[in-house]
């Protein structure tokens, strides 16, 4: 294949540290630009939530912005905004993050600002009922109001899974949202959100030495508390298909979603890359098999997609997961027939092997994707901090290209074979007659 | 500008009270190279080594051209050429790490993409080929208009297409940027050789602006782009568009969406360009009403009252004029109390001056934007090519910033008192409309829009 490069690495310096109350510390200086970004990420998200609390680990999200012990409500988003920054915070399935983008001057401002809600948010009535508004509006523009609102992260898990963890809707039922209580958010908030159970983690322009004498002092009298034992949320492969459909009243096209599951990302990482890589080889770009396939060759999708774990992060996500294949249909388009082609695309690939020269183009495009996560300071990290976090390395952020090129084309080959009907859940969205 | 002191390495730290900032830095402008090459290509490029990669951002004016066939070929660009079909295409970008893709607005075609930055000579000469060649394959045509108008068909689904599409009506009638999305029927009708003449006519190096930023030497990209692009030749008189008629208020047009759960609320504003010399301060009083989290609008619709997720308000600039853009979905049930509240905060900024911290904190804001903006490759290269296509280039944010820093609360309240005036205002509601309309009539004339 002409025009082949190598597979280049990035050199991030990466700190660790550990404070006293179990808070992790990673620091990452790159001086090339006069910014930073700091993260905070608690080891808690949508599969922990109680039943009956649907939703309540996003509402509580909503709730670490909405004031804490010397900061008013506002405060947070006004001293932000106020210093040049942005921020953010957002809520996965095996965690929850916070962070901010910031002119490298606003650092301690930006370490003050989040111990302060480490040490407790400003629980309210008030607050609670005006972000349970909010985030019905949140739920209503994302999901009721639109077609394919929620397809496939919150209609496909209740297929695939059995247990309510893994299978319940993360951004909840209006009734569960409406009936959480202060108390529950205390609750919440003291079982999970413990120093011992978070990362920091700060990119950018800034003293390692300054910075770290700054976050002990920030951060060094929040209280310990012990970190909660995570539960095992594994759940038995699936031993026949599963599948599901309902109709969307705002989808003018046909969509389905396959979901086969994938290994432990964390505790097989070497057996779980090769399905990161089979995930593109099948749906990246006018180069890959099931576009070439169904768009350009049978014209039986409009669109394709492929990519492991629900919410698009295989490298943020805890088993159990899996890796989706996702289309949408012409209208009038026949589903099942679809799915025999991707079951047909599969067998070959598993059968055949790989063309001359795909593995390769398809490493060096996952490199440059994943290079590009990483020139962004906040995209560094936010991705060392849930590193660390899930795996206790940050600094594998610097061999991720590496680990991807070194997926062989055998490996693959063994991961599409396993891409099988038996092991399969769907969910079909179905076109509502007008 | 605001600075503060530096804390002292001794200075004990406060766990009650806000840390201070430390000294502003000084906006810093990477170096760029620039070269218009003999065929009138300008290429721009930036070195900015961060990671390994080079971001490449290509904009040709497209002014004046017919909506269809500009979008499939936005999406048949890459389809074909004599010697490379579109896999091949796709894989020999794809094995240097690289993609590319085009779009269209009314005013540009934007090829973007990029690579590992050894791979750009690679990405250059498929470049180079395309351009020079593209041969619009029937099959590919095909394929890809059924695609555009499934494409469609799903837009017209969306509230916020169909609010904003409605708002584009209300607010360019009889100009070209009235409607930017082309009929099902339109693109269905496109043929293959009506896009090789498009491409012949509209796809010219001339008046055209290549950017490149990334882990690259500057010249010898440039070098790079000359001998890949040299054999691409043309040109002619840039098309362009009558500017932009002023905004007429007018009644609140109501958008029927039976069913809907919300109401998508889009307010249009007077606004100017870049370089007027209001644009700053108006800049500021658009971040103050609602352009950002902390804004006055954000603060009483959401955190105080709960009826929406995130309203924004931004100024809009296109080629032949500038818009401020409010946007809000609310629910249902509080869209006469919600679109109450978005006039009463516009009036209350046209009418008393911001307070001094305000504009301090909005000030802040707007330049550390500018400084978050340039810190990454894909940042710095859509910045460079936005701007070049206005003729501007990046020092313009020394001239920018001097305004933002300079603009005083009377300026602001001027500003406000002649943009952000409610009465002013065009306004588009879209929801269902039996549910709101008896509520919203009570603000004022309403009158029945259509949605397309």
């Amino acid at each position: 294949m002409p025009g082949r490069v190598r597979i280049p690495a990035t050199k991030y310096p990466v700190e660790r540290l550990k404070l006293p109350n179990g808070l992790r510390v990673v620091l990452n200086p790159d001086r090339s630009a006069p910014v930073i970004g700091v993260a905070v990420v608690y080891d808690v998200g949508i599969r922990s939530e109680p039943e009956g609390r649907t939703g309540f680990a996003h509402l509580f999200e909503h709730l670490m912005f909405q004031g804490s012990q010397n900061l008013e409500k506002l405060a947070h988003f006004r001293y932000v905004q106020g210093s040049g920054g942005t921020f953010n915070g957002s809520t996965h399935l095996d965690y929850t993050d916070y962070f901010e983008t910031l002119p490298a001057n606003a650092l301690e401002r930006a370490l003050f600002l989040e111990a302060d809600r480490m040490r407790g948010p400003r629980l309210t009535e008030e607050n609670l009922r005006n972000q349970c508004d909010v985030v019905k509006e949140e739920i209503r523009v994302n999901v009721l109001n639109r077609p394919y609102g929620g397809f496939p992260w919150l209609k496909l898990p209740p297929v695939m899974f059995d247990t309510y963890p893994n299978a319940h809707d993360g951004y909840g039922s209006f009734e569960d949202l409406e009936s959480a209580t202060v108390a529950d958010a205390e609750d919440f908030f003291r079982k999970y959100y413990a120093a011992g159970n978070a990362t920091l983690s700060v990119s950018g322009d800034f003293d390692v030495e300054k910075a770290t004498r700054l976050i002990e002092a920030h951060f060094g009298d929040v209280p310990k508390r012990p970190a909660p034992k995570r539960p095992n949320f594994d759940e038995p492969d699936l031993a026949a298909e599963r599948r599901d459909a309902y109709p969307d009243p705002h989808a003018p096209l046909p969509a389905y979603a396959s979901a086969w599951r994938v290994p432990d990302p964390i505790a097989d990482f070497e057996g779980y890359l090769p399905y990161v890589v089979l995930a593109e080889v099948l749906t990246d770009g006018d180069a890959s098999r099931l576009v070439r396939r169904l768009i350009q060759q049978d014209r039986s999708a409009t669109s394709v997609g492929g990519y492991i774990g629900f919410m698009g992060e295989p490298f943020e996500v805890r088993n159990p997961t899996a890796l989706l294949l996702q289309a949408h249909l012409p209208p009038g388009g026949d589903v099942d027939k679809v799915m025999r082609v991707v079951d047909e695309e599969c067998e070959r690939l598993a059968t055949d092997g790989l063309e001359d020269g795909e593995l390769q183009r398809i490493q060096s495009r996952i490199a440059t994707h994943l290079l590009r996560e990483c020139d962004a300071v906040l995209g560094r990290a936010l991705r060392m901090a849930v590193l660390e976090l899930q795996r206790g390395d940050a600094s594998v952020m610097n061999d991720l290209p590496k680990l991807i090129g070194e997926v062989t084309a055998e490996q693959v080959v063994a991961a599409a074979s396993t891409l099988r009907p038996a092991r399969r859940a769907t969910i079909e969205v179905e076109v509502a007659s007008r | 500008m605001t600075t503060t002191v530096a804390p002292k390495s001794t200075r004990r730290v406060s766990l009650t009270e806000l840390p201070g900032l430390e000294a502003n830095r000084r906006l810093a402008l990477p170096r760029s190279s620039e070269r218009t090459l003999s065929n009138g290509l300008t290429v721009i490029a930036i070195r900015r080594p961060a990671v390994p990669l080079v971001e490449v951002r290509l904009r040709i004016p497209f002014a004046k051209t017919h909506l269809a066939r500009g979008d499939v070929l936005s999406q048949t660009l890459f389809s074909g050429t004599p010697t490379r079909d579109t896999v091949q295409i796709a894989a020999e970008l794809q094995a240097v790490g690289g993609g590319l893709g085009a779009s269209t607005d009314p005013d540009r075609l934007l090829v973007a993409g990029n690579a590992l930055a050894a791979g750009l000579p690679r990405l250059l000469e498929v470049l180079g080929d395309v351009l020079q060649n593209a041969t619009y394959p029937k099959t590919e045509v095909v394929t890809e208009r059924e695609r555009i108008a499934d494409r469609i068909q799903v837009l017209r689904t969306q509230p916020g297409h169909l609010a904003r599409a409605a708002l584009l009506r209300r607010i360019y009638p009889g100009h070209p940027y009235a409607v930017q999305t082309p009929t099902v029927a339109a693109v269905h009708a496109v043929k293959p050789g009506e896009l090789r003449k498009l491409h012949g006519e509209r796809i010219l190096p001339s008046g055209a602006t290549l950017v490149l930023v990334g882990d690259i030497n500057a010249e010898r990209a440039i070098d790079d782009v000359e001998t890949a692009l040299s054999g691409w030749v043309g040109g002619g008189e840039p098309a362009s568009y009558p500017a932009t008629p002023a905004i007429k208020p007018g009644p609140i047009e109501l958008v029927d969406r039976p069913g809907s759960v919300q109401s998508s609320m889009r307010l249009a504003l007077p606004a100017v360009g870049r370089t007027h010399e209001d644009f700053p301060a108006l800049q500021l009083a658009n971040l103050i009403f609602g352009g950002y989290f902390s804004s006055r609008w954000t603060e009483n619709i959401r955190e105080d009252k709960g009826y929406t997720y995130g309203p924004h308000s931004s100024v809009e600039h296109s080629i032949a004029g500038s818009a401020l853009v409010l946007a809000a979905d609310v629910a249902t049930d509080v869209t006469a109390p919600a679109l109450l509240e978005t006039w009463y905060e516009l009036g209350r900024l046209a009418t008393t001056p911001p307070k001094a911290d305000e504009l301090e904190q909005a000030r802040q804001y707007v330049v550390g934007s500018l400084l978050l903006g340039m810190s990454t490759q894909a940042g710095l290269a859509g910045l460079a090519s936005t701007y070049a296509g206005y003729g501007l280039r990046l020092d313009y944010l020394i001239g920018y910033s001097a305004g933002l820093a300079k603009a005083s609360r009377e300026q602001v309240a001027d500003v406000a008192a002649r943009y952000l005036a409610p009465a002013k205002a065009a306004t588009v509601v879209l929801g269902d409309a039996d549910r709101v309309e008896s509520s919203v009539r009570l603000l004022g004339p309403v009158e029945r829009g259509s949605s397309e």
